[in-house]
């Protein structure tokens, strides 16, 4: 596919605000899990929690939109001057010529559970009798909304692998012609529905997650947003590039991967044959890496039977907990903060490597040179994500 | 301005209460039928056990699909496929949200999986061994001109077949009474880049605006589109039932139309 270059990105997640807090984050294998002190009944587990989001509502404007999922996705648009890049991009190319597309697993379910509970009279209460906001479409209308742009609009909300896929749909509307610029990421935030929801599947461990150790024992959920910017790469900037995509289903089960990580390697081959690149190439890959006994097992496999000892690899969940669909845009943009500062983020969490693991993975932060990086997302229902990063003249 | 999308139709399906198929709904359409009573949508790719244990959303929206891939000849195995929903299982979204209010350590952990909005993506793929990509989108009260957008673009983009179903079921409890749905409806498309002798196009451009919807008349297809984001998909089908070339619009997202030039095989 003719690479796109991705003009603007930023995340807010339990490791900070913006792309520098993130940096320091990796730089320092400092991590942002702490006891769980969110559920509305207690639940012993850790999450990955972005701080001061209570604190701070929604500007007067944008008052109809107000929840948690918007608050943080408001947040994260104001970091790294990502929103000025968009107002740019309508200004240059039109407002109907930007799409937003984004991914989400549960939107602002948190305030339709939070209505429930205190119910007026069976229905829901006043402050929020606002349906905008009890659909999963109340993120990309939200984001929408704040920028007045009036091109596609898309929600994509196939779990965990939600916020990656974006990328694949906007390539293809740029590609068409039917759009210029596409504003792609996602946000989810914690809320009961997923914490009592991971915990009745018996998902959650009660400590941090220790992705690829030989000892896990489960997931710590997160949240967090992030954003980026995509247009069609001009001849002299320096922005890094999106090279291709890899989308495919593993059709085994709803809730556990397929035995052999078909899907995943199917992904995986899709995104090296549009990037025109071979596993060799690959210097980074960001994996989907969740802590849970059975994804560890599949990835670890594929990535030790598909990729050269060269290849580095890690999980940054230790760090950030999983997002869900937000775990896309999350590390796709830590993938590109590694291309950036030439640093491979730790494996962090894991003491006691899983033998299953090859040579490939990288237990510790490593300096190397990461032209080419990939970034894995699978969600479930099977559904499988792989994105192709690379360095700006890399890629011919 | 955008060039038009062009894409042939090589599957319809379709369930609406009192017309449990395609070819029932054509028959309403041209008048030579009226609808029947509602049934429960069968979704005959599903396996036995699974199709007695499926939420609605999955029923409906595999009953559509089902019938568009039977009509297009194809495998639904190789097949990339798009569900659009503005709202997913709303039965599930209460009962889970009900549920979390009081006990919620009781909560279901099917139930759970089976909230996920792309669980009829999920199911599809599962029980017809597909491995292509498959997606699951919403586009708010825009949904099925969302989904179309969609599914048109990846025809065109990766030169392949793929399937659209677009399906929203009736609210219910507190939440159904924000989303204001009153009933069920699903369809689906297979949508292919070539002719191949297929017997309708659709030429599909993005046009600013939102030119609203107009009332045909037909006060149970005026029913039927108002009962839910995805039975925007009805005025496109009646055109299609019609068998006549035809312009329409469908909304696609907040001041974003489709603009369908309908061209009908003489």
């Amino acid at each position: 596919m003719p690479p796109l270059a991705i003009t603007a990105f930023t995340a807010t997640s339990a490791l900070g605000r913006g792309l520098d807090a993130h940096a320091n984050a990796i730089a320092s294998s400092t991590g942002g899990l702490s006891p769980n002190d969110f559920s509305t009944a207690p639940l012993p587990c850790w999450i990955g929690r972005v701080a001061g989001v209570e604190d701070e509502p929604l500007p007067r404007e944008h008052a109809q939109w107000e929840c948690r999922n918007n608050r943080l996705a408001w947040l994260a648009l104001r970091q790294d001057g990502f929103s000025d890049a968009v107002h740019a991009a309508r200004a240059r190319y039109g407002a109907s010529r930007v799409a937003v597309l984004l991914g989400t697993s549960t939107a602002s379910i948190g305030a339709t559970e939070e209505g429930y509970r205190r119910l007026e009279h069976g229905a829901m209460p006043a402050d929020l009798h606002r349906p905008a906001i009890h659909t999963p479409h109340s993120l990309a209308g939200f984001v929408a909304h704040v920028f007045d742009l009036e091109g596609p609009c898309l929600t994509v909300a196939t779990a965990c692998s939600s916020s990656a896929k974006v990328f694949a749909n906007a390539e293809r509307m740029i590609r068409l012609g039917l759009v210029d610029a596409a504003v792609v990421g996602g946000v989810d935030t914690l809320c009961d529905s997923v914490l009592f929801g991971f915990n009745s599947l018996e998902l959650v461990s009660a400590a941090p997650c220790r992705p690829f150790d030989a000892e896990r024992n489960g997931i710590s959920l997160g949240e967090a947003g992030g954003f980026a910017l995509i247009e069609r790469a001009a001849e002299n900037a320096d922005a890094p590039l999106f090279i291709g995509y890899g989308e495919a289903s593993d059709a085994h089960h709803m809730s556990t991967p397929h035995p052999e990580g078909l899907g995943a390697e199917l992904a995986l081959r899709d995104a090296l044959a549009r990037a025109g690149i071979e596993a060799g190439d690959v210097d980074y890959i960001n994996l989907h890496g969740t802590a849970s006994q059975k994804n560890d097992e599949v990835e670890a496999a594929l990535v030790a039977r598909s990729f050269p000892a060269t290849t580095r690899a890690s999980s940054t969940k230790g760090f950030s907990g999983h997002t869900l669909g937000a775990a896309g845009i999350l590390e796709a943009v830590l993938t590109l903060l590694a291309m950036r500062d030439g640093v491979i983020p730790a494996n962090l969490g894991a003491t006691t490597p899983d033998p299953l693991c090859g040579p490939q993975m990288a237990w510790h932060a490593e300096r190397a040179d990461v032209r080419i990086a990939l970034s894995n997302s699978f969600g479930f229902g099977g559904n499988n994500a792989c994105l192709a990063f690379a360095r700006r003249g890399v890629v011919a | 301005m955008s060039e038009a999308l062009t894409v042939w139709v090589k599957g319809i399906g379709l369930w609406a209460p009192g017309t449990p198929t395609w070819h029932a709904f054509r028959e309403v359409a041209t008048a030579e039928a009226t609808p029947g009573e509602a049934e429960r949508p069968l979704a005959d790719v599903l396996p036995a056990n699974e199709r007695r244990r499926a939420p609605e959303s999955v029923l409906l929206a595999a009953a559509a699909a089902g019938q568009a891939v039977a009509m297009s000849g194809h495998s639904a195995a190789t097949l990339p496929c798009v569900f659009a929903s503005a709202h997913g299982d709303q039965v599930i979204t209460d009962y889970m949200c009900a549920t979390l209010a009081t006990a919620p350590a009781e909560l279901s952990p099917t139930k759970f999986h089976n909230s996920v909005h792309n669980a009829p993506a999920g199911y599809w793929t599962i029980a017809t061994h597909c491995h292509a990509a498959s997606s699951a989108v919403s586009g708010g009260e825009e949904s099925f001109g969302a989904g179309l957008l969609e599914a048109a673009s990846q025809a065109i983009a990766d030169d392949r077949d793929v399937l659209l179903a677009s399906y929203d079921i009736a609210g219910t409890g507190p939440l159904g009474s924000m989303t204001s749905t009153t009933g069920p409806f699903a369809s689906a498309l297979v949508l292919s880049p070539r002719p191949d002798g297929a017997a309708i196009r659709l030429d599909i451009t993005p046009e600013p605006g939102n030119s609203g919807r107009e009332p045909s008349g037909d006060a149970w297809m005026d029913g039927v589109a108002a009962s839910n984001p995805s039975a925007a998909a009805v005025p496109l089908f009646r055109a299609i039932a019609a068998a006549r070339p035809a312009a329409l619009r469908v909304a696609a997202a907040r001041g974003l139309d489709l603009h369908i030039d309908l061209g009908a095989a003489p």
